[in-house]
């Protein structure tokens, strides 16, 4: 089955004279238990893609389907229990004045968990933090530890979907390497469907099977990992893509 | 270069200290180095006291900090005991930097054109036609398509990419002899990132200045400079040429290069640096020349 369908996906901001169309006929699937990637410069809409799916942009028009299920205007709570996203900076994405303890307690509750106190635990194990952290502010946390804290809210109501949107990007490289350990551990445990976006290709290929790539709010070609690295790019964007980032590294 | 004597930069026994409530904060922790006519690389992840190091260079750091040393010179001047009356001249005449994000380091409200001509004004007594002249020339240099146009821009009206390259035009024409770039492309696209430093790079050898890119950037690093110094917890743990990056005997080097995931050479693992607190303690390995 496929977790996720696509089909012709528009959004646009704006109306009028002042729209803007930042995602323009977009159609991939990705199969349950696969890893997507979607890259390309910012302003390319991939970003835009993934706030569609969970619900964040009003305006768009399309088919999106999740587990088989159309998603409408608005989402039901079994939506956020089968779909949830990890933000790009976790120095944002958690309330300054609410202990881990708080984050998680408040999205188990709202999902109806009667058995918190154990589940805090173990998800605060599953990311590699021990109970130790549980009472702690963002703020006594560095960025690594905040972005497990970040995933484990993710994973708290466990879904089955995770939209990543840039996990690393604001990490340095060795702790990048953690998370990208810990997501991949985390996918082959609890057979998750992660669906990423970064400009990174590197973190993608390691990532992903298969990968979109984003220009202008279009889709120019969708390949997969083994065809990235033996630099097979058929779409000239995509081989610009990967000149640069090659170039980068060498 | 004629002598040892003309080094661009030499420093020894860095330290830059913050006082806290719970006794003093050593960022840096007595590092040694100097910078010739070359590129030179800082590394480390972030709290290793890269980023203190380029600003202490420029007496850039915030009080209630402090910097001591045994010796700082820039072109042989002493720059420990000047006054700031002096430093502020130094400041983009002999050496400048660019910040990380052009998002907080371009004023937010002046064009494009007032920033680069006050930076030029500010050092050498020109009109303002010249001034203005010399600006596009510069901005020209940096490789804006339409500089006529983006001169009379805001800073919010230029992209990530662009906005970088107007923070080099600005720290370049004063004509300074050292460059300090603070991880200067690490808000941007990987698809401008490699024209952004490609530009940088390309300036500064044509001018034969000194260049200290900080980055954490291992691989990027190695490629825009000659000389790279890896810092840990506010120390120098190795330093090596650029080319023989791959030849890097220390463990934290190795773990930093390791980390890193590779498009061409993909693992099931990516390597975790295991952290020996051994390598605190260990003395700063010198950088001079």
């Amino acid at each position: 089955m496929n977790a996720l369908e696509i089909k012709d996906l528009n959004v646009w901001f704006g109306d009028g004279a002042a729209r803007t169309d930042a995602v323009k006929h977009v159609s991939f699937d990705v199969a349950e238990g696969a890893s997507f990637g979607l890259v390309g410069e910012s302003g390319s809409g991939k970003s835009t893609v993934l706030r569609a799916i969970a619900g964040l942009v009003p305006t768009w028009s399309g088919e999106m389907r999740v587990m088989g299920e159309p998603l409408g205007l608005t989402r039901t709570p079994k939506f956020y229990k089968t779909v949830q996203m990890v933000f790009q900076d976790p120095y944002a994405s958690l309330h300054p004045r609410q202990t881990v303890d708080r984050v998680l307690s408040e999205v188990l509750g709202l999902h109806g968990f009667k058995d918190i106190d154990s589940r805090i635990d173990k998800l605060l194990r599953d990311v590699g933090l021990g109970p130790g952290f549980r009472f702690r502010y963002p703020h006594q946390l560095s960025g690594g530890q905040r972005q497990r804290v970040a995933i484990a809210r993710a994973l708290a109501p466990e879904p089955r979907v995770l939209l990543l949107d840039e996990p690393t990007s604001a990490l340095d490289v060795s702790v990048q390497a953690e998370i990208l350990n810990l997501l991949a551990d985390l996918r082959a445990e609890h057979g998750l469907t992660y669906i990423m976006v970064s400009h990174d290709l590197g973190v993608v290929g390691h990532l992903c099977g298969e990968i979109a790539v984003m220009q202008t709010g279009e889709v120019v070609e969708v390949l997969g990992v083994e065809k990235m690295r033996a630099l097979q790019a058929e779409h000239p964007y995509t081989k610009h893509l990967l000149e640069s980032s090659i170039g980068a590294v060498r | 270069m004629t002598d040892a004597s003309t080094n661009l930069l030499d420093i020894e026994n860095l330290w830059v200290r913050f006082p806290t409530r719970n006794g003093i904060f050593d960022a840096v922790r007595g590092i040694s180095f100097s910078l010739g006519r070359e590129r030179l690389g800082i590394v480390g992840e972030s709290g290793s006291g890269k980023s203190m190091t380029g600003r202490a260079i420029l007496r850039l750091i915030r009080k209630p900090g402090f910097i001591t040393a045994d010796r700082m010179e820039m072109d042989g001047e002493d720059i420990l005991n000047v006054p700031e009356t002096r430093m502020r001249k130094l400041r983009g005449h002999k050496a400048s930097m660019i910040m990380q994000d052009p998002k907080f380091s371009l004023n937010p409200v002046m064009t494009v054109g007032q920033q680069i001509t006050e930076a030029l004004r500010t050092h050498e007594k020109v009109s303002k036609a010249e001034a203005r002249k010399r600006g596009l020339a510069m901005l020209d240099r940096v490789a804006i398509r339409e500089p006529e146009r983006v001169f009379d821009l805001y800073p919010h009206e230029v992209s990530g990419g662009m906005g970088q390259r107007i923070m080099i035009a600005m720290m370049l024409i004063p004509g300074p002899e050292i460059l300090i770039a603070d991880e200067p492309t690490s808000a941007l696209d990987v698809s401008v990132q490699l024209q952004v430093l490609e530009i940088m790079d390309e300036l500064v050898r044509e001018r034969g200045m000194g260049l200290i890119f900080i980055s954490h950037d291992l691989n990027l690093v190695s490629k825009f400079c000659d000389r790279i110094v890896i810092m840990y917890a506010g120390r120098i743990v190795e330093v090596c040429e650029a080319g023989k990056l791959h030849e890097a005997t220390h463990p934290y080097t190795r773990g930093l290069l390791n980390s890193v995931p590779d498009l061409e050479h993909p693992r099931d693992r990516l390597e975790v640096l295991q952290r020996d607190p051994a390598w605190r303690e260990a003395p700063s390995v010198s950088a001079l020349l």
